[in-house]
C-alpha cells in the first residue's frame, strides 16, 4: 500500500465515525420530514377545498361569483340554513361556509361593494392549519375579478373603486368553541403562533444550552480525570446529580434570557403592525395559568437536564460528550418545528401521541392551549412532565451509585440496567 | 503493643461479566501502617482500590475500613478516605488554590476549610505557581497538587494509586517522605506502584496480587529472605514472571 492511500485509509476511518456521522443523519431526517410536511401543504393547497355555499340573493352578480366558487371548490352544502351548513362542512372536514347575502346584486347595482360572508371553521393554529382557509381567500379574490371583468364587460359602472373592488368581505371565524367576529384564521393563526412563539423558542434553548453545558461538564469530567475524585468526597450522589443540575440550569436560564431579550425586541417590532386584542375574545391567562406555564418549563428543564446527564455518564470525553447532545437537540427540535407548522388537535393520532411523549412540546404549547381553556390537556402534559423528570433525576442518581460511570458501558451493564427495571427504583 | 486492624479485606471478589477481575482476595492492613500492593498490569490492584474507595461496588466478599462496611457504610468510609487515581486530573479553569479550597469545603467550613486548603498547599510546594490556572501546569507539578489534595484533611486512610507517577527524582522523593511522615499524624496508607524500589522504600509490608488473587505477603525483608532476593523486583519477578 502507498504512503499516501495508507495515509487517506487512516484518516476516513477516523473521521467517519459515529460521532461524524450520526449528526448529518439526524439533519437529514429533520429537513425530510419537514421537506414532506411542506410538501403535504402544497398538496393540500392544489386541492379544491371542501366548503358550504349559500347564495341569499340569487341576481345576476351573485350567480357570478357562486358559479366560480362552485368551479373551484367541492360544495359540501348548498342550501338557505348557516348552521345546517357549518355542520354540513364542519362534518366533511372543510374550512369555511360562504354566504352571499341578500342585497348583493342591489347593492351593486346602486354603487356600493356588495356582502359575502364567511363563516370560517378554524382547525388548528398552526402555519399550516390555515392552508386550506387561504386557498378558499383565494378563491373569493378570483370570484372577484369574475365579477370585475363582467361589470366592465357590461358597462355596469363608471366608478373604478367599485369595478375593482365590487364585493366586500365579513368574516366570523369559529375556533376552539369560541366565536370571533370580524377575524379571519390567519390573523387569529399568526397573532397566536407570534404570541406564543417565544415559549417554544426559550424551552428548545433552555433545553439545548443546559443540556449541552451538562452533557459537556460529564466529558470534561471523565477527560480531565476528576469524576472518581469528586464521587469519593463526603457527599451524597443524589447531591452531586442535584449539583450539576442546577448549575446548568442556572446557565442555560441566563443565556435563555440574553437570548429571549433579543428575540422579545425583534418580535415586539415584528408584533407592532399587525396585533390585535386578544383580549377581546377572552384569549388572555390568568395568574393560575402563568403558574402553569412555569410549572410546565420547570419540570421539562429539569427533565431534560436529567436526560442530558444519562447521556452524559456514557461520555468518554469531551468530544463524544458533543455527540450525545444530538438526540436531546432532535427531541427539542421536533416538537418546536412542528407545533410551528400544525396544532396539536389537527395531528393525526400517532402523531400527537409522538408530541405528547416527547415531555419538551408541552411548554411549547402549554399557552395556546391555557388560551383555550384546554386544561385537560395541560395537565395531564404536566404529569407526564413530573413522571418524565422523575424518572430520569433517579435514574441519573441510581447511575451515579454504578460501577459503569466509572468503567463505561461494558459487558454486564445491560444486567445491571434490567435489575434497575425490575426493581422500579 | 498490638496495632489495630484498619482494613480487613475478606474474600474479595470482583466480575464484569464473565471476567473476574479481583478473586478471592484477602489481607489486613494495620493503623499507620504503609502497605503495598503491588502486581503486572490487570492484576486487579487498581479495581481493589477502587472498590475500597466506595467507586466501584464489591461483587462479593467484604472490606471493612476503621470498623465500616464500604458497601453499607459508604458516608462514613468517604469520610475518611482519601483516594488518589493513578490519572487523577483537577478542574483545568481552577488555579491550584481554588481547586484545594474546592476539595477542602467537603471536609470543613470557613476558616477550618482554609486551614485545611493550606496544608495541601504546603505538601503540593508549589509556591506562587499554585495561584496559577491547572492547565498550565506541569504534570509533575499537577500530581502534586493532588497529593497535597489526597493528604490535607488527614484521612485516616489514604489509597494512593501510583503515587509518584509523572514526578521527578526529587519531587518523588519529597512526596514518599511527606507520605511516611503523614502516618505519624495517624494515616494508614495503601500504596500501589510499578516501582519496586519506592515499594521497597515506603512500605511496611506488601502484598503481591496477580491474576486478582494474594500470591505473597509480608514485609520487604521478609519477601527478599523467602527469595533470596536482592530486591523487591527480584521478588516480583520470580513471584509473577
Amino acid at each position: 500500500m502507498k504512503p499516501l492511500t495508507n495515509i487517506i485509509r487512516k484518516e476516513v476511518k477516523e473521521l467517519l465515525t459515529p460521532a461524524t456521522i450520526i449528526p448529518v443523519v439526524v439533519m437529514a431526517v429533520l429537513f425530510a420530514s419537514l421537506g414532506g410536511m411542506i410538501g403535504g401543504a402544497q398538496e393540500e393547497a392544489s386541492k379544491a377545498p371542501i366548503i358550504g355555499l349559500i347564495d341569499l340573493d340569487g341576481g345576476n352578480y351573485s350567480q357570478v361569483i357562486s358559479s366560480y366558487i362552485s368551479a373551484n371548490s367541492e360544495i359540501a352544502y348548498n342550501g338557505t340554513d348557516v348552521d345546517v351548513g357549518l355542520e354540513a362542512v364542519r362534518t366533511a372536514g372543510g374550512p369555511a361556509v360562504i354566504v352571499v347575502e341578500p342585497d348583493f346584486t342591489s347593492d351593486i347595482s346602486a354603487g356600493i361593494p356588495g356582502t359575502v360572508r364567511v363563516y370560517w371553521i378554524m382547525a388548528g393554529a398552526g402555519v399550516m392549519d390555515s392552508v386550506s382557509s387561504s386557498v378558499v381567500d383565494v378563491i373569493l379574490s378570483g370570484a372577484g375579478q369574475m365579477l370585475s371583468a363582467r361589470m366592465i364587460e357590461e358597462g355596469a359602472s363608471t366608478n373604478s373603486s367599485l369595478i375593482l373592488a365590487p364585493m366586500v368581505k365579513s368574516e366570523t371565524t369559529y375556533f376552539k368553541q369560541m366565536t370571533m367576529d370580524d377575524i379571519s384564521p390567519s390573523t387569529v393563526s399568526g397573532v397566536l403562533s407570534s404570541q406564543s412563539f417565544l415559549i417554544p423558542l426559550v424551552v428548545m434553548l433552555v433545553i439545548l444550552m443546559s443540556g449541552g453545558s451538562i452533557i459537556g461538564s460529564m466529558g470534561m469530567e471523565k477527560e480531565n480525570k476528576t469524576l472518581e475524585t469528586l464521587l469519593t468526597m463526603p457527599v451524597k450522589r443524589r447531591d452531586i446529580v442535584m449539583g450539576k443540575l442546577a448549575g446548568a440550569a442556572v446557565v442555560g436560564l441566563l443565556m435563555a434570557i440574553v437570548y429571549m431579550a433579543g428575540m422579545g425586541y425583534y418580535m415586539g417590532s415584528l408584533q407592532g403592525q399587525s396585533a390585535i386584542d386578544m383580549a377581546r375574545f377572552g384569549l388572555v391567562l390568568d395568574p393560575l395559568d402563568y403558574l402553569l406555564v412555569g410549572l410546565s418549563l420547570f419540570l421539562a428543564v429539569l427533565g431534560a437536564l436529567a436526560l442530558c446527564m444519562l447521556m452524559g455518564a456514557f461520555a468518554r470525553d469531551f468530544k463524544s460528550a458533543q455527540t450525545l447532545t444530538m438526540p436531546i437537540t432532535f427531541l427539542a427540535m421536533v416538537p418546536f418545528f412542528i407545533m410551528m407548522m400544525k396544532d396539536f388537535s389537527t395531528l393525526p393520532l400517532v402523531g400527537q401521541a409522538v408530541i405528547f411523549l416527547i415531555p419538551f412540546s408541552h411548554p411549547m404549547m402549554v399557552m395556546n392551549n391555557l388560551m383555550f381553556n384546554d386544561y385537560g390537556l395541560v395537565i395531564a402534559g404536566i404529569a407526564y412532565e413530573a413522571v418524565f423528570a422523575a424518572v430520569t433525576v433517579g435514574l441519573s442518581v441510581w447511575l451515579f451509585k454504578k460501577d459503569m460511570l466509572i468503567t463505561g458501558w461494558k459487558k454486564g451493564s445491560k444486567k445491571t440496567v434490567r435489575g434497575f427495571m425490575r426493581k422500579g427504583r | 503493643m498490638e496495632s489495630v486492624s484498619a482494613v480487613e479485606v475478606i474474600d474479595l471478589v470482583k466480575t464484569f461479566g464473565e471476567v473476574r477481575a479481583v478473586d478471592g482476595l484477602s489481607f489486613s492492613v494495620s493503623e499507620g501502617e504503609v502497605f503495598g500492593l503491588i502486581g503486572p498490569n490487570g492484576a486487579g490492584k487498581t479495581t481493589t482500590m477502587r472498590m475500597m474507595s466506595t467507586l466501584l461496588q464489591v461483587t462479593s466478599g467484604s472490606i471493612n475500613i476503621f470498623g465500616h462496611d464500604v458497601m453499607k457504610e459508604t458516608d462514613e468510609v468517604r469520610r475518611i478516605i482519601s483516594y488518589l487515581p493513578e490519572e487523577a486530573g483537577a478542574y483545568k479553569n481552577l488555579t491550584g488554590r481554588q481547586y484545594l479550597e474546592f476539595i477542602a469545603r467537603f471536609f470543613a467550613k470557613g476558616e477550618g476549610a482554609i486551614e485545611i486548603a493550606a496544608r495541601g498547599m504546603d505538601v503540593a510546594r508549589l509556591g506562587d505557581r499554585i495561584d496559577d490556572r491547572v492547565e498550565t501546569y506541569s504534570k509533575g507539578m499537577a500530581r502534586r497538587l493532588l497529593v497535597g489534595r489526597a493528604l490535607m484533611f488527614r484521612p485516616r486512610l489514604a489509597i494512593l494509586d501510583e503515587l509518584t507517577s509523572g514526578l521527578d527524582v526529587i519531587s518523588a522523593q519529597q512526596i514518599r517522605r511527606v507520605v511516611r511522615d503523614s502516618t505519624k499524624a495517624g494515616t494508614t496508607v495503601i500504596v500501589s506502584s510499578h516501582n519496586m524500589l519506592e515499594v521497597e522504600l515506603i512500605c511496611d509490608r506488601i502484598a503481591l496480587v496477580n491474576a486478582g488473587k494474594l500470591v505473597e505477603l509480608g514485609t520487604p525483608s521478609e519477601l527478599k529472605y523467602r527469595y533470596g532476593a536482592a530486591n523487591i523486583e527480584d521478588v516480583f519477578v520470580r513471584v509473577v514472571g
